[in-house]
């Protein structure tokens, strides 16, 4: 009975990782590679499901992305059954530690998450920061509040409740939004603090960047934080937002551009948000693609780690990178590709390093 | 071997691979569990905290054991008069007239539809239905999450009531008519007392239904994790925390997220034997 048992389990597990070891048994092949899987991030899936189909069409590699979130993308790369995850919150020294061999990030795109709001006939709402830590903690409930208007002389603000949409689901938007949060408010750091789920004070949640952009637009006097091209693409309107030198920014490219002028580490593991340069939109992050330092890891061939970092490496080059803009990702700044193409250098496989 | 033998073995393994199988699910719940429980404790089950920020993880299942019974307690208040009445229009009142086919035809195509039809009708439709009437400011929450169950299980507990009606003797019927009964009184005295034990457990499946619904229910109750304070507040169910938070957990959250599971399958377990229960007692 135990043993039968432990074959129906067995037989379950298999089944629900069958992507991947379907995956697995076509990289033991010494040929060719023709597919590369990952997942990870819904975030900059926009941009990837774009440019990931240039690339099959080009190379005749074929792709598969799945959105399943950046936890999964995570957790996909701990077990495996990928050859690449994406994820939005660059992993801790002690998430690191946690998997099963050292691993690194690469940039692929800067995006932004934007405060979208669904209030009749008002348009280029501006929050401060203050405003932003009142909303979110439920100190202001109503559109009509004085502290909002103070802020916005222009505006006529309706006497509607405010509704708040967050994530249901955890997600690396989330992980930006509450990381702003923190770095501009000490009291929602101290109550609330940040992480891909949260303990929210206030609001409703919708599953997704789909859910909360649906929901938003559904209903009248909502505001919720969202991946910028859902916004944009929905035609959702955003509020400007006061960044660190206390002007109102809008997300454009080149406002989400100008956070990472900074400096940026070795590794690349740095939040963007609430950057210190003037014209930067404050509530931006690069989106990243983790995979193992060293490629030689079950049953992998030379050609599988090659054609993962070929592809990384085509991907944060120029040709790759604009087309991030067209769906309205800013591209990575040249230091960070530098960067980013030196962590692809030191990628090994046996060892021995794999790109020249 | 003689095909006797050949058949018994066949019928065996199917029967073997149901028992297997809700083993290894028992199995795969109660191992998933145990870190949440050897954290928590039994308090978990009476806990209403939700806290997955890291440093400061603390889960409790309360709330989502509160959503779940407020939505279905108040679908199945719902779904009872309607469903009974509906079921005694198509099975008694007009039995064999086109008007009941039509209805009943409909009743078969309502129970039909996938779950997220529902769950969009309700976001889209119910839903500023709900705010337009001023009942609540965004028009989530158990009020409306329990009035999309009411809408979905309706179709089950007629169907079933429906069918147990029909079978109820004629001879019975025409005997109470022939003694000067009224319809109401055939209904009252030969009716209820004959489909009583079938129809209880019709609106016992319709129950275990709405408690273990997902996609209607998470797409219109708010997803916010605390008790619900009144009818028109937001909160969440056990199956839609679950769908929700599934993807991006691991360690502790996965743990509590799979004793929810764990603790709906229970539940689901005790409303089904409660069922078996009142059938065999009428």
């Amino acid at each position: 009975m135990k043993k039968l048992l432990s074959i129906i389990i067995l037989a379950i597990a298999i089944s629900a990782c069958q992507s991947g070891s379907g995956d697995k048994s076509s990289t033991k092949e010494e040929a060719d590679v023709k597919s590369l899987t990952a997942a990870g991030a819904t975030f900059p899936m926009p941009f990837y499901n774009l440019v990931f189909k240039n690339y099959t069409k080009e190379k005749g590699i074929l792709l598969t992305y799945g959105g399943i979130g950046s936890g999964g993308g995570i957790r996909s790369l701990k077990d495996r059954v990928v050859d690449f995850g994406a994820t939005d919150a660059f992993l801790s020294d002690e998430k690191i530690a946690e998997m099963p061999a050292p691993i690194v990030h690469i940039p692929t795109c800067i995006g932004a998450v934007v405060i979208a709001y669904n209030l009749p006939d008002v348009e280029g709402l501006k929050l401060s920061n203050q405003n932003l830590e009142d909303i979110f903690t439920g100190v202001i409930t109503n559109w009509n509040d004085p502290k909002l208007k103070a802020n916005n002389p222009g505006i006529k603000f309706p006497d509607m409740d405010i509704t708040f949409v967050h994530r249901s689901d955890g997600s690396g938007t989330t992980y930006i939004f509450s990381d702003y949060m923190s770095k501009i408010s000490p009291k929602w750091e101290s109550s609330v603090g940040r992480g891909k789920s949260l303990q929210w004070p206030v609001g409703i949640g919708a599953k997704g960047n789909p859910g909360v952009a649906g929901t938003i637009s559904q209903t009248t006097g909502s505001v919720g934080y969202i991946g910028s091209e859902y916004a944009f693409a929905q035609k959702i309107p955003f509020a400007l937002v006061e960044n660190s030198n206390g002007f109102y920014i809008e997300p454009t490219i080149e406002s989400i551009s100008a956070s990472a002028k900074g400096e940026i580490p070795a590794d690349t593991r740095i939040m963007l948000t609430n950057s210190s340069d003037p014209d930067a939109y404050p509530i931006s992050g690069f989106t990243w693609i983790i995979l193992y330092k060293d490629q030689a890891y079950d049953g992998r061939s030379s050609q599988n780690g090659l054609a993962t970092l070929e592809f990384l490496n085509w991907l944060i080059d120029a040709d790759a990178q604009a087309v991030a803009k067209q769906v309205n990702y800013a591209p990575l700044p040249e230091k960070a590709v530098a960067k980013a193409k030196d962590i692809l250098k030191s990628v090994t496989f046996e060892g021995k390093p794999l790109m020249k | 071997m003689s095909s006797e033998k050949i058949s018994k073995g066949i019928l065996l393994f199917a029967s073997l691979i149901i028992i297997i199988l809700t083993g290894g699910m028992v199995y795969a719940l109660l191992s998933g569990s145990i870190p949440a429980f050897k954290e928590f404790g039994i308090g978990f089950i009476f806990s209403s905290e939700w806290n997955p920020t890291e440093g400061k993880e603390d889960y409790g299942a309360l709330s989502f054991i509160a959503g779940t019974i407020f939505t279905s307690v108040f679908a199945i208040l719902i779904c009872i008069p309607l469903a009974f009445s509906t079921s005694l229009f198509i099975a008694e009142y007009y039995h064999g007239k086109a008007i009941s086919s039509v209805v009943g035809t409909m009743v078969d195509l309502l129970a039909g539809i996938p779950s997220i039809v529902y769950g969009l009708w309700g976001f889209y439709v119910l839903r500023p239905l709900i705010v337009d009437l001023g009942l609540s400011s965004q028009g989530f929450g158990i009020f409306t999450a329990g009035l999309i169950l009411a809408i979905m299980i309706i179709p089950y507990a007629t169907s079933i009531s429906a069918e147990i009606i029909a079978m109820v003797p004629n001879d019975l019927k025409e005997a109470a008519y022939s003694l000067g009964a009224t319809r109401m009184e055939v209904i009252r005295y030969v009716i209820i007392p004959n489909a009583k034990s079938g129809i209880s457990a019709g609106f016992i499946l319709a129950f275990g239904r709405a408690l273990g619904e997902t996609m209607a229910v998470t797409m219109l109750i708010g997803n916010t994790n605390v008790i619900p304070e009144g009818l028109f507040a937001t909160g969440n169910t056990m199956a839609s925390v679950i769908a929700n938070q599934f993807g991006e957990a691991d360690g502790l959250k996965l743990s509590s997220l799979i004793a929810i599971g764990l603790l709906l399958f229970v539940i689901t377990g005790l409303i089904n034997a409660i069922g078996k229960m009142i059938i065999k007692r009428f």
